[in-house]
C-alpha cells in the first residue's frame, strides 16, 4: 500500500502519456499511446525477440560488470596497501577516470569485433575505475588500530588484508559498484545501438529504423525497468551486507 | 629485579615522521624494566610519547634507536604474546561480540569446540552474557571495552598493553571498569603496561607509575604505588591521596610545558 502511494506519480505520468497521445496533443508517431506500446511489448515477448535479445544483453552486462568488480576491487585494495602499486597505477586511474567511456566503443569493436567480446570489454573497462576508486578510498580509510588488533591476535599480513582491509573498504567499494551498475546499462545500450547484431540496444535501434515505434518504445521501457529493478535489488543486497552498521 | 625483568626497554628513542612536515623526536633515551606480572602505568600529558612507547613494545612501529627485549628476545612485529586494548576499542564492527572474541582464537588455530567454550567463558567473565550476537554499534562504550578486553584476554597473552583503555568512557563506567580490571588481573595475573593521563587511575591500578615528560618524551621518575587494591575506602586513605598529590605535582609541570611547546 505504501509503495502504491509512493509510485502513484508514475501512474499519473502513464495516464498523461495515454491522454496526450489519444487526444492528439502530440503526434502518435512521436509518442504512441501507452496501451499500444504495452500491446507491442506482449507481441515482442511472445515472438521471443525480447527474451533472446534480453539474454544477450544480460550476459554481456553481467560478465562485464562481474569482471570489473573482481579486477577493480582487487586493484583498488592493493593500490591502497602497497605504495609501488599505487605509484604505478594511480596516475593511470586518475587519467582515465574522467574519460567518457563511450569513446571506447569503436576501439573495442576494432579489437574484438561486433559480438559479445567488444561489449564485455567495453563494460569491463568503463566500470572498473569507479570500483577501483571506491575500493581504494575505502581500504585507505581502514583504521590502523583494527589492523594492529588483527596482527596482534596472530593474523598474517595477507590474512589481515582479507579480514580487516576488505571489510573496512566494503561500504565505499559497494557504492562504487552501484555507480558501475548504472554505467553498465549506459554502456551496454549505447554500444548495442551503434554496433551489434543482438541485444536490447540493437533491438531499439532496429525497431526505430524500421518505423515500429510502438515496439521501440516497448523496448525502451523494458530497459528502463530493468535498470530500476537492478538498482533496487542491488540496494537490498548492499543493505544486507552492511547490516552491521548502525 | 634486574634478572627477573620480562620487558627490558634500553635507551630507546623514536623519531616520528609525519607524511608532511618535519620529523619529531617523540621519545628520547627511555629505559624501563618491567618484571613478570607487574602492573606499570605510563603517565604523562598528551603528546609525551607514552602511546608511542606502547606501540613500540607491541611491535607496531619498529624500534630503530635502542632496544626492547621481551624475555630476552628483541621485539619483532606484533604477536599474540602481547595483547593490546585501545582507547576506542578497535572492535571489528562487522563482527558480533562473539565473532570479535572468536577471531583471535581462530587465528591461534584453536579447535572449534574448545574455542566456542572459551568464548562463552570470557563473555561471562566480562559480564556480557545475552549480548553475544550484538554488533559493536549496538553496544554502549563500557560494553564495547569489555568486549575488547575479553577479546584480548581470551588469547591469553603474557603481556597486556593498554592504551588509555578507559579514556573514552563516562566517569561512572570508568570507575567500574577500573575495579573490574583489577579483579580480573588478580585472578589471571599478567604483566600490564597501562597508558593513561589520569593520575588517580594510575595510582589506583598500578604497582609503579612511570611519569613521563613532554616532547621529547622521557621517563622523568618512577614512583612506587603499591596499595591494598581491595580496600573499598582506598580513594580516601591519606597515603593514597598524598601519593596522587605528589604525582599530580610532577605531571602538572610537564602538562604546562607541553602546552608551551605544542607546535602550532
Amino acid at each position: 500500500m505504501k509503495s502504491l502511494i509512493r509510485y502513484s506519480p508514475l501512474l499519473l505520468l502513464a495516464l498523461a502519456w495515454e491522454a496526450a497521445s489519444r487526444l492528439e496533443l502530440v503526434s502518435s508517431l512521436a509518442l504512441p499511446p501507452l496501451t499500444s506500446v504495452l500491446a507491442a511489448w506482449f507481441d515482442l515477448l511472445i515472438n521471443g525477440e525480447l527474451v533472446s535479445n534480453g539474454w544477450a544483453s544480460l550476459y554481456r552486462g553481467g560478465t562485464g560488470l562481474l569482471l570489473s568488480v573482481i579486477v577493480g576491487s582487487t586493484l583498488g585494495i592493493f593500490m591502497a596497501w602497497w605504495r609501488p602499486v599505487n605509484a604505478l597505477v594511480g596516475p593511470l586511474v586518475e587519467l582515465f577516470y574522467p574519460m567518457p567511456k563511450s569513446a571506447l566503443i569503436p576501439v573495442t569493436v576494432i579489437w574484438l569485433g561486433f559480438g559479445d567480446g567488444s561489449k564485455i570489454l567495453l563494460i569491463f573497462l568503463g566500470c572498473m575505475l569507479p570500483v577501483t576508486i571506491g575500493a581504494f578510498n575505502g581500504a585507505r580509510s581502514s583504521d590502523r588500530t583494527l589492523v594492529w588488533s588483527a596482527r596482534s591476535m596472530g593474523a598474517s599480513r595477507m590474512r589481515m588484508l582479507w579480514d580487516v582491509v576488505v571489510p573496512s573498504a566494503l561500504p565505499e567499494l559497494l557504492s562504487g559498484v552501484r555507480t558501475a551498475l548504472a554505467l553498465t546499462f549506459i554502456l551496454l545500450v549505447s554500444s548495442e545501438l551503434i554496433v551489434a547484431r543482438q541485444g536490447l540496444g540493437y533491438l531499439i535501434g532496429y525497431l526505430g529504423a524500421d518505423g515500429a515505434y510502438e515496439a521501440m518504445f516497448a523496448v525502451v521501457l523494458t530497459v528502463a525497468f530493468l535498470g530500476f529493478a537492478a538498482d533496487r535489488a542491488y540496494q537490498l543486497l548492499m543493505n544486507r551486507m552492511l547490516q552491521w552498521r548502525e | 629485579m634486574s634478572d627477573s625483568a620480562q620487558i627490558v626497554i634500553d635507551r630507546v628513542s623514536h623519531l616520528y615522521r609525519p607524511p608532511r612536515g618535519r620529523e619529531v623526536l617523540a621519545l628520547e633515551d627511555v629505559s624501563l624494566r618491567v618484571t613478570s606480572r607487574e602492573f606499570v602505568a605510563l603517565l604523562g600529558p598528551s603528546g609525551c610519547g607514552k602511546s608511542t612507547l606502547l606501540y613500540l613494545i607491541g611491535g607496531f612501529f619498529p624500534t630503530e634507536i635502542g632496544s626492547i627485549l621481551i624475555d630476552g628476545q628483541p621485539v619483532g612485529g606484533p604477536g599474540p604474546d602481547r595483547g593490546i586494548v585501545f582507547q576506542h576499542f578497535a572492535l571489528f564492527p562487522w563482527k558480533t561480540v562473539r565473532g570479535n572474541i572468536l577471531y583471535g582464537l581462530e587465528r591461534q588455530g584453536m579447535e572449534r569446540g574448545e574455542r566456542e567454550k572459551r568464548v562463552q567463558d570470557f563473555i561471562e567473565l566480562v559480564g556480557l552474557a545475552g549480548f553475544e550476537d550484538s554488533y559493536p554499534s549496538q553496544l554502549s562504550g563500557g560494553m564495547k571495552q569489555r568486549t575488547a578486553i575479553a577479546r584480548t584476554l581470551a588469547i591469553d597473552p603474557k603481556i597486556l598493553l593498554m592504551d588509555e583503555p578507559f579514556g573514552a568512557l563516562d566517569a561512572q563506567t570508568r570507575h567500574l571498569m577500573q575495579s573490574e580490571l583489577l579483579s580480573i588481573w588478580q585472578r589471571t595475573p599478567k604483566t600490564v603496561i597501562f597508558v593513561t593521563h589520569d593520575v588517580q587511575e594510575a595510582v589506583y591500578l598500578a604497582d609503579r607509575v612511570a611519569v613521563m615528560s613532554a616532547r621529547p618524551g622521557r621517563i622523568k621518575t618512577i614512583v612506587d604505588t603499591k596499595f591494598d587494591k581491595n580496600d573499598p575506602n582506598i580513594f580516601k586513605a591519606k597515603a593514597f591521596v598524598d601519593k596522587v598529590d605528589e604525582i599530580w605535582n610532577l605531571v602538572r609541570v610537564e602538562a604546562i610545558k607541553a602546552q608551551e611547546t605544542r607546535p602550532s
